[in-house]
Parts: structure tokens; C-alpha cells; sequence
């Protein structure tokens, strides 16, 4: 997993709230499977016209917002399907950090497990945000290690994140391998279940 | 310490402690169906890994492959590689495997609690957000993304943080033409899609006591709609009534000791919730969706909101966007809405309860000329309990195409769609943008709502059918 330390760039206001994964990345873009073209369909809905070009009035397609790393977005961001690739559709515009006042609980987790940040801000940070990065064109750094956002104005908005999270962020941990440590573990655990509870275990 | 019901599955199956709130939680039943699950086993074999406990994975295709009558794993040609995988990987790992034509296969959501594999007290997972529908038996049951079924394929086991605790209480008695489908899409219109986010949801309450298995998996069906990762309801005499007899279900002294087990599992008096709502089911009309997310619900006979009703700029952004996508007006009755489609069908809406509920209301009538409607039945044992009992006949004497078990139009990955700009009443769980094929307009309703539309031509009141 790619490991997630500062990032900086530009902050791309999208202020619609409940952001679904569907809208994310459409489902037949998943089945077609070719993961490396999901960034050409992220939001397509939002993002082209019917006619296949794209639309001027999606804020993401503005030239100043192009390539832009981080995404501010309203709250409940990612709710909906559990589909991972739009983790990796996001990615495949160029985005490493997704900030918004609530996320869609599995895209949450997902998130973590493909080293993309998501960052839950109070509304008033979200607003501050995006009122700088509307007028300004510095960027805004991300900093996993320090726990800061710092504004285009030079403003250092504090944020939190999961401390076991952001130690596997930091380092780009894999969670299996962690967990394969405690074999011994799982194993008496099933032992003492099978007894406690025989009717769960299906027989092989 | 008194504990909710979530609380005792949780802490019953924690088999090691991370730390900062952190656990390593086993999982009872791991669900795979085509669309994630070739991909989470093929990870599994990539990485030099084996599925740890293959006797607790159960497989099914149901998301990308046709629901056309006679067809295979490679009708929908887009899908089969993803069948054939799940097909193949599934053998080779030693999985149970319910294929297409098999007795047992369906969407998994239907099939697991059909064949007595989801029982109360069990954690369940599947890579499908709707994975919160076997909460009706009393499952803690949440779905997760790909990598995370990767984890738990490969240890059995989960890493977690315990989610916060809510409790729905719903009372009095449903009104005519309510059914469990309105009652939920009332709760998320009332509460909003996000009221569940970081909560598992218990629902409790008299209405939910005496509701059939099969409306509690539709009330917990739409929980992570709420945004919740997970909604149950505490296993009772309904549930062991259910469970008793089926394919993997225990017996004799191993299902009275279960039973024993179970009736343990219950919220203590005092446990304490971190939210809790009361809902009057007395108050619940018919209900249907007008815009493009599950919360935008609203009683047959009520109207689209205004503008005024949202205070926040955000809001108002995503409502403007909504009324556009739907094509409709601020202000106007969604009652009488010309609709072009409707699909009854999805892990919410097609069980045999459903089936019966929709040809009560098509019995004797037909489809109006301007609408396509399509009945696809959850599961095999659906569809031949409904053949037996002559619902097909029903269906298709009214007009409706009578199809073969999966997802289908719910999901859209298999060809199967709403075509652009058209308007469909739908029983399934999501209205969002283009779910159910670009540009295509969903209205989220129940079976007997979407019969009532398909018969009227019309977004129409079932009560007044």
C-alpha cells in the first residue's frame, strides 16, 4: 500500500452533500475491468455533458482545479455501495485526501486500505476552507504526521485521525499480515467456540 | 454492566484486543457473490494466502450475470469472466458454491437466510453494502470493500472498532397498504440518509415484533441507507419459527441448545443506546421517493418539497440537482407522475412475501400500455415456491416479464437497465444518479406501490387501487 505522509496542492470544493460511491464510479465501469481507465470515469455523471464533452459547470473541471489533489466535499461523502473502485477512481483523478464533515462508513475504511486520506472536519474548518481556496491559488499541505491542514492563507487547521490508522498510513502497513500474527489467538478462540457454540460450524 | 444486543454479539466474539478501541473480531459466515468475489479470492491466491476457514465462505453469483429466462453465465458476456472466476476459485479453495441453475443460488442476501445459513448471534460479512438485510435474524452482518474480505478470507477475522449503538423503536400497527418497505423509507426520509453514520442500528418496538421474518430483512435491508453500518433486530420466537427445518439450519438438541443461546441475545432493560428514536407506525402512509437519494421520501399523497426546506447551501445545491436529474417541479403531488418502467426485485423486495404482495395487487389487471415491468425473484426457491403457487401465471397474464434470480436492474452490472431519461418505480434501495443506468429516473417504492404504478401508468396510491 502506498504510504500517505504531506501532501500539497490545490483543494477542490465539491459541497453536495451525501456523495454516493454510485455517482463515484459507475458499476459497468467496474465489470468492464480495466482499473487503470476508472480516473477517465470518476463522477462521469457530473463530469460530461450527454454529448460526451465535458461540463464547464462541474467545479473539478475548472483548469484551476485540474490534477488537484484534495477533495472538499459535504457531508455523509461515499455513502452507498461498498464498491472499492471508487477508492481507486478517485485516485485515478489525481486525489490522495478527501475532506468532509462525514464520510459513508465503508469508503471510510476503504480509503485506509488503499492509502487515501479521509479527513473529518467540523463544518465551520470545512467552510473556512473552502472560502480560502476559492479566491487563492497557494496550495494547501495536508501533514499525516503533524495532524494539520495548513490553508492557502498560511492558517494551520488541526484535524484527527485514528492513531492505529494513521500508523499504517504513515508507514503503508498491510493489516493481513499484522493480523497473521495471532494465529494462536484465532485458533483457541474457534476451539473454545466449537464447543460453546457447535451449531455455527458448518461441517467442511 | 447492562448491555445492548449489540454489545453481547460484539464482545462475545472479540478474539483479541488491539488496543485504542481496536479489535480483532471473528467472523461466523463470509458471503461472496461474482461481482467482488472473484476478485477478493484471486487476492487471496496472489499473495500466497489460503481462505482459513473455508467451511464458513459461502458463494453465489447474483450481481453481474443475466436474469434473462434460460440464461447462463455468459448471456450477459461483460460478466462472465467474473462468474467463471467465482466459479473457479470458488472450486479450487474448496468454498460452497450455490451456481446458476443450482438449487440454493440467488442473491445472497436472499439465499443466506433462505437456506438457514445466517442464524441470530453470528457476525457476517460480504463485500455488498447490503449485507445489513441479515440483521432480520439477528446477525451483527455489515459489508465491507474488497481488501477487507481479503482479511477476513485469509484469517477469519476482522480488525474493528465497536460501533456506536442506536435504537429505533417503531410502534402501533401498520395501516392499510403499509408495509415493511414504506415503514423504512418513512424512518430515512424522517432521519436522513447520514443519521446512521459510525452506529449500528437496533430496531425495536411492537411493530417490528409482529412483523414476518421477511419484513425485518427489509427493514434492516435499507440500514446502511441510514447510513449505518449495520441494523438487527433481537431474535424471538418468529425467528426460531423461520430458522427451524432449513437446509443448514441445526437440529434437534443442537437447534434447542441454540435456541437457548439466543433468547439471551436481547438488550438488557438498562442498556444504555448513544442514540435512540421512537417512530409512530401509525402515522406511516404508502411511501415513495421523488428524488435521487433513499431520504428524499415522501408519503403517495404528499408533495415534492420546495426550495425553502433546505437551510444550507449544500443542501440546497444537492436538492436543485435532484429536482433536474428527476425532471420534476418544486411544490407539485408526486401522485400521478407518468413512469415508464418498473422493476419488482433486489435483496430489499423479492422474497415470496413480496411476490405474493405484488400479484395480490396484479391479479385480474394489466400493465399499462406505456410501461415495461419485469418481476425477477430473489432466489431459485422464490421463483419455484412462486410457480408453484401460480404467481408467475399472475404476473405474466398481467403483462410483466417473468425472469431468472439475481440482482438485475437493482445494481445494473449485467445489461440490464433503465433506459436514459426513462422513469421506473422501483422496490430495490437506491435512487441515486444513475443507478440503475444513466440518466435513468428511480422512484423506491414497495412491491405493491410499484404493481399500483406499473397497472396505472402512474406514480399511484395502492390504498385507493
Amino acid at each position: 500500500m502506498q504510504a500517505f505522509t504531506t501532501v500539497t496542492g490545490r483543494a477542490v470544493p465539491l459541497m453536495r452533500t451525501n456523495i454516493d460511491t454510485d455517482v463515484i464510479i459507475r458499476i459497468e465501469r467496474l465489470t468492464a475491468g480495466e482499473p487503470s481507465t476508472l480516473g477517465t470515469y470518476a463522477f462521469e455523471a457530473w463530469r460530461y455533458l450527454p454529448d460526451g464533452t465535458e461540463n464547464p459547470d462541474f467545479t473539478p473541471n475548472q483548469p484551476k482545479y485540474r490534477g488537484a489533489p484534495i477533495l472538499i466535499a459535504g457531508r455523509n461523502f461515499g455513502c452507498g455501495s461498498s464498491r472499492e473502485g471508487a477508492v481507486h477512481a478517485l485516485q485515478g483523478m489525481g486525489l490522495r485526501c478527501v475532506i468532509a464533515e462525514s464520510f459513508g462508513d465503508i469508503f471510510f475504511g476503504n480509503c485506509f486500505q488503499n492509502g487515501m486520506l479521509p479527513i473529518r472536519l467540523p463544518d465551520e474548518n470545512i467552510q473556512t476552507l473552502v472560502a480560502e481556496t476559492n479566491v487563492s491559488e497557494v496550495p494547501c499541505t495536508i501533514d499525516l504526521k503533524l495532524l494539520t491542514i495548513t490553508t492557502p492563507s498560511g492558517r494551520t487547521i488541526p484535524f484527527t485521525t485514528d492513531p492505529q490508522r494513521r500508523e499504517a498510513l504513515l508507514e503503508g502497513l498491510d493489516d493481513i499480515g499484522l493480523t497473521l500474527k495471532y494465529e494462536a489467538d484465532i485458533t483457541k478462540w474457534q476451539t473454545q467456540d466449537r464447543l460453546a457454540r457447535p451449531w455455527v460450524w458448518l461441517p467442511t | 454492566m447492562q448491555r445492548t444486543l449489540i454489545d453481547k454479539i460484539w464482545d462475545a466474539h472479540v478474539v483479541r484486543d488491539l488496543g485504542d478501541g481496536w479489535v480483532l473480531l471473528h467472523i461466523d459466515r463470509i458471503l461472496l457473490h461474482d461481482l467482488s468475489g472473484p476478485g477478493a479470492l484471486q487476492d487471496v491466491k496472489a499473495r500466497g494466502l489460503k481462505v482459513r476457514n473455508r467451511e464458513l465462505v459461502i458463494a453465489t453469483p447474483d450481481h453481474a450475470v443475466s436474469s434473462a429466462p434460460g440464461r447462463t453465465g455468459e448471456t450477459f458476456a461483460q460478466g462472465a469472466r467474473l462468474w467463471a472466476g467465482l466459479k473457479t476459485l470458488s472450486q479450487e479453495a474448496g468454498i460452497r458454491l450455490f451456481d446458476l441453475g443450482q438449487d440454493g443460488q440467488g442473491i445472497v442476501h436472499v439465499m443466506g437466510p433462505e437456506l438457514g445459513l445466517v442464524l441470530p448471534g453470528t457476525t457476517l460479512i460480504c463485500g455488498d453494502s447490503h449485507t445489513c438485510t441479515n440483521g432480520g435474524l439477528g446477525a451483527l452482518a455489515f459489508g465491507v470493500g474488497t481488501s477487507e474480505s481479503v482479511h477476513a478470507l485469509a484469517t477469519q477475522t476482522m480488525r474493528q472498532r465497536k460501533p456506536k449503538r442506536m435504537r429505533i423503536r417503531i410502534d402501533g400497527e401498520l395501516g392499510h397498504g403499509v408495509s415493511a418497505k414504506d415503514v423504512i423509507l418513512h424512518v430515512i426520509g424522517a432521519l436522513g440518509t447520514a443519521a446512521g453514520v459510525e452506529h449500528a442500528i437496533e430496531y425495536s418496538g411492537s411493530t417490528i415484533r409482529s412483523m414476518p421474518i421477511e419484513g425485518r430483512l427489509t427493514i434492516c435491508n435499507l440500514s446502511v441507507e441510514l447510513g449505518a453500518k449495520s441494523g438487527l433486530i433481537a431474535a424471538d420466537d418468529t425467528t426460531f419459527e423461520y430458522i427451524a427445518g432449513r437446509q443448514f439450519a441445526p437440529e434437534g438438541a443442537k437447534f434447542d441448545a441454540a435456541v437457548k443461546h439466543w433468547r439471551t441475545l436481547v438488550s438488557d432493560d438498562d442498556a444504555k443506546f448513544d442514540r435512540e428514536v421512537a417512530i409512530d407506525a401509525r402515522t406511516i402512509a404508502p411511501t415513495i421517493t421523488w428524488g435521487t437519494s433513499p431520504q428524499h421520501a415522501i408519503a403517495i399523497d404528499g408533495r415534492i418539497p420546495d426550495l425553502a426546506s433546505e437551510v444550507t447551501s449544500a443542501g440546497r445545491e444537492s436538492l436543485v440537482a435532484a429536482l433536474e436529474y428527476m425532471g420534476l417541479q418544486p411544490g407539485q403531488p408526486i401522485a400521478g407522475t407518468k413512469i415508464d418502467w418498473v422493476f419488482i426485485g433486489s435483496c430489499t423486495n423479492s422474497r415470496i412475501s413480496d411476490l405474493r404482495d405484488a400479484a395480490a395487487i396484479a391479479r385480474n389487471r394489466h400493465v399499462a400500455d406505456n410501461v415495461t415491468a419485469w418481476v425477477v425473484p430473489g432466489s431459485l426457491r422464490v421463483k419455484r415456491q412462486a410457480e408453484a403457487e401460480g404467481l408467475d401465471r399472475v404476473f405474466i397474464d398481467a403483462g410483466f416479464e417473468w425472469r431468472e434470480p439475481g440482482c438485475s436492474m437493482c445494481v445494473a452490472a449485467n445489461g440490464e437497465r433503465v433506459p436514459p431519461g426513462a422513469r421506473a418505480v422501483s422496490t430495490t434501495n437506491r435512487n441515486f444518479v444513475g443507478r440503475q443506468g444513466p440518466r435513468a429516473r428511480t422512484h423506491l417504492a414497495s412491491p405493491a406501490m410499484a404493481v399500483a404504478a406499473a397497472i396505472s401508468g402512474s406514480i399511484s396510491d395502492v390504498r385507493r387501487i
